[in-house]
């Protein structure tokens, strides 16, 4: 195995062959299941009130990877959440923008349109989202494309397949030159740890993301259950908290898919907080994946601001 | 200033009704003290005053010994075993319907988190009598005979450290076998069991079923050598232990003694280290480390200590130390300014033997009684923060080479309550577990308690177990 790693200075023995590789894997240190639920479990136990509550839920906002990843998606579709992206609540001016507008790669540029000059990045699936079951060239010809239509960030899935058989080291190959094929753009590496079924397996495939090369790691797709859990969050913000300490670069964290309410997207701020540290409480280290979340965040927002809830209807659906 | 800093988010304790003054509950009702002593139980996060309790006397004791005598006797003893269950399952459900006051309660008068008392300590008594409850009408078959009896009247001597947690180990079984009780609460925190009197009040346990009298050593002591007990149960510290076992040597009264601890929490280079990291911080800075089977000792094998002292250490900056009501709090006051002043002149010799003192940059509140999370490395088996128990948030790390070594020195200490194993292969855990001279041990956990699961100690941890089937052995005549 002969790739230019990104991290290679870092793990040079790690990455010298695919046997030294899966040997890395192996001896990261393991996850107990139980310890682990346990841990996120009393994390989750945290009382955010009054002022932090407000600064969180801001915070929240500005993390959201506002989603729509459907078949029917159309142009118009897109358009209007890239305009929510930007202005989420129309009746509050101090209410800022989303990170991020998180599509199809086809529709990045009718998103980028919308979006243009706010600050407000085009997230774009690719690599034959959500499967990941394609030729490696078709995986990159997708990736180019969307960053030609305008994506600043891509959204790629690993090849669980080739993971969960022990091909490690084509799963980072893939990663390597999807992010050569990202060039400007950042590369989100989606696990998909719902397939890949243990916390012991999410660590490694985050680590092999990171040696690849990964802008972030990222649960899910959204497109499988279980998605993200505070649990195999929890195991994300231990890696990327690991190798900042071996390599000095804070890979990012987006948990995805299944997060609804502004309560569970405080308690995985929390984590953020406690696990990963304060470097990682911003929009450049960890984002939601969501497209109900930002409505709640909303509600809960005006709700502090004027002491009662409003009515759904006071918030748009896009 | 922290970026994301949690707003205080105290829970209220309006919820709980404090007294004045709280008299002795004996045949049932409350009463005062024949010589009307008294003493003041403290916030010790405050130093306020809570209330004022009366202090038993011998007199009082008496009084109380011939009530539960009368209650065995007449009502409880002869009472049909399904109907004592449905007492005890009642008592279960009203301390589920009143849970926040009694976790409201016992963070005021003992000082732990809120955090603890609301999933811990008042959710596990409850559990227990539920559990015993449920073995009250199946004596039978806990494999101590065809027809065991009970004792008859069981004096009951519990600590601070989990006030009503304690009383629900204690008198669970005890009245599930049929038994009748005095308790005798610690003089720091007897509010809870007083409280626990009034839950009695309201499901109607007969009077005299358990009696509760409050009050320092002199108490104690007094119940300990009355020579009408059929029973003595004392948790606490070795020395009183002993004590207690001189007492009553020679007597018909049979004894159980849950004492000290100095656990050892052994961490192998093939463990889940950051579930270990979580495993030691739940050893040792659980209720301000004010627990007898605590992992006060971290044995780390040497391969893997600077890693794991390096992770230790980012977590322990992350414990969150003030007002135990606020429900962010990890760490709480230490139960009493002796227990404090203990603490300080161990970790002083710590100092002075040449261990390395480490703690988190943490700043203690003005008022009240507290201690910094704090380790100590360089720790080696002589010093006295390895050998003698401390009761506070202050761990001792200690290294090995070899599965042999960690099993040498876990096991060289006069203590063999618990112990920890840390490893990825279960076959290393079971080498290890079979080995270790202590009474629970742990696997990839620590600090887990089950009502089903008995607790007690080897050699001056002392002898019995509490908890499970095992647990009715102490109560019954097997």
């Amino acid at each position: 195995m002969s790739l230019l790693v990104p991290a290679a200075e870092h793990l040079p023995d790690a990455l010298a062959s695919e046997s030294t590789l899966r040997r890395f894997l192996h001896g990261l240190p393991g996850v107990d299941q139980v310890g682990a639920e346990a841990r996120a479990a009393t994390l989750a136990t945290r009382s955010i009130k009054r002022e932090s509550k407000r600064w969180a839920l801001d915070m929240a906002v500005r993390m959201t990877d506002l989603t729509t990843l459907e078949g029917a998606d159309t142009p118009g579709k897109v358009r209007a959440l890239s305009a929510k992206a930007v202005r989420p609540d129309p009746s509050d001016p101090t209410c800022p923008s989303v990170a991020a507008v998180c599509v199809y790669g086809d529709l990045a540029g009718e998103a980028a349109a919308v979006v243009a000059g706010s600050g407000v990045h085009v997230a774009a699936v690719a690599t034959a989202f959500p499967s990941g079951r394609a030729s490696l060239a078709v995986k990159l010809a997708d990736t180019r494309d969307a960053v030609a239509a305008g994506a600043d960030e891509i959204d790629m899935v690993i090849d669980r397949g080739a993971f969960l058989c022990g091909r490690y080291g084509e799963v980072l190959e893939e990663i390597v030159q999807v992010k050569q094929a990202c060039g400007p753009a950042h590369l989100k590496v989606i696990l998909e740890t719902g397939e890949l079924a243990t916390l012991d397996n999410a660590r490694r495939a985050a680590w092999l993301a990171m040696a690849g090369g990964a802008d972030f790691v990222k649960t899910s797709t959204g497109k499988v259950t279980p998605a993200a859990t505070l649990p195999v969050t929890l195991v994300l913000l231990e890696a990327v908290r690991d190798f900042a300490a071996l390599t000095g670069r804070a890979v990012g964290v987006k948990a995805a898919g299944g997060i609804r309410s502004a309560k569970d997207a405080i308690r995985y701020l929390v984590m953020v907080n406690e696990v990963a540290g304060e470097r990682w409480l911003t929009p450049e280290a960890f984002r939601f994946g969501a497209s109900t979340l930002l409505n709640d965040l909303l509600l809960q927002r005006a709700k502090q601001r004027t002491g009662a809830y409003a009515g759904p209807d006071y918030f748009t659906i896009d | 200033m922290p970026v994301f800093d949690y707003a205080p988010a105290p829970e209220s304790r309006d919820i709980v009704a404090l007294r004045p003054g709280y008299g002795l509950f004996v045949d049932g009702a409350f009463t005062e003290p024949a010589d009307g002593g008294t003493f003041k139980t403290v916030n010790p996060a405050t130093e306020e005053v809570l209330a004022e309790v009366a202090e038993a006397g011998p007199a009082d004791v008496d009084r109380a010994v011939a009530a539960a005598r009368r209650a065995f006797d007449g009502v409880w003893g002869r009472m049909r075993p399904a109907e004592r269950a449905k007492y005890l399952f009642r008592i279960a459900r009203v301390l589920q319907e009143r849970a926040r006051e009694f976790a409201v309660l016992e963070s005021l008068d003992n000082g732990k988190p809120i955090r603890e008392s609301r999933d811990v300590d008042v959710p596990l008594a409850a559990a227990h009598f539920f559990y015993y409850a449920g073995w009250a009408d199946k004596l039978r078959w806990a494999g101590f005979g065809g027809d065991p009896r009970p004792l008859g009247v069981a004096g009951q001597v519990i600590p601070w450290n989990f006030p009503l947690l304690m009383a629900a180990w204690k008198l669970a079984p005890a009245l599930a076998a049929g038994n009748t009780c005095v308790l005798k609460p610690a003089e720091t925190t007897p509010l809870s069991a007083l409280l626990l009197a009034e839950v009695l009040q309201q499901v109607d346990l007969p009077p005299g079923v358990v009696n509760i009298v409050t009050g320092a050593g002199g108490t104690g002591r007094a119940l300990v050598a009355h020579g009408g007990l059929d029973k003595v149960a004392f948790t606490g510290s070795t020395e009183v232990g002993k004590q207690i076992q001189r007492t009553l040597a020679g007597t018909r009264t049979k004894l159980t003694l849950e004492l000290g601890g100095k656990a050892a929490n052994i961490v192998f280079d093939d463990a889940p280290l950051d579930q270990a990291v979580e495993g030691i911080v739940n050893g040792i800075f659980f209720n301000q480390g004010h627990v007898c089977c605590a992992g006060s000792r971290l044995l780390v094998q040497e391969s893997v200590a600077e890693p794991l002292l390096e992770r230790l250490k980012q977590r322990l900056a992350t414990l969150r130390l003030g007002d135990p009501l606020d429900k962010n709090t990890d760490i709480g006051a230490v139960n009493s300014a002796a227990q404090l002043e203990r603490i300080t002149e161990l970790a002083a010799s710590g100092d002075a033997e040449g261990a390395v003192r480490w703690q988190p940059e943490c700043p203690l509140p003005d008022r009240g009684w507290w201690f910094p999370p704090t380790l100590f490395t360089g720790v080696s088996q002589s010093h006295r923060i390895a050998r003698e128990e401390i009761f506070g948030p202050v761990l001792s790390v200690l290294t090995f080479r070899t599965p042999d070594e960690a099993v040498v020195k876990a096991n060289n200490t006069p203590y063999g309550l618990s112990a920890g194993v840390w490893s990825e292969k279960g076959s290393r855990i079971l080498w290890t577990a079979q080995r270790l001279r202590a009474g629970v041990v742990w696997a990839n956990t620590f600090n887990r308690f089950d009502p089903a699961s008995p607790f007690g100690g080897y050699k001056e941890s002392g002898f019995g177990r509490e908890g499970g089937r095992h647990g009715l052995e102490a109560y019954l005549d097997a």
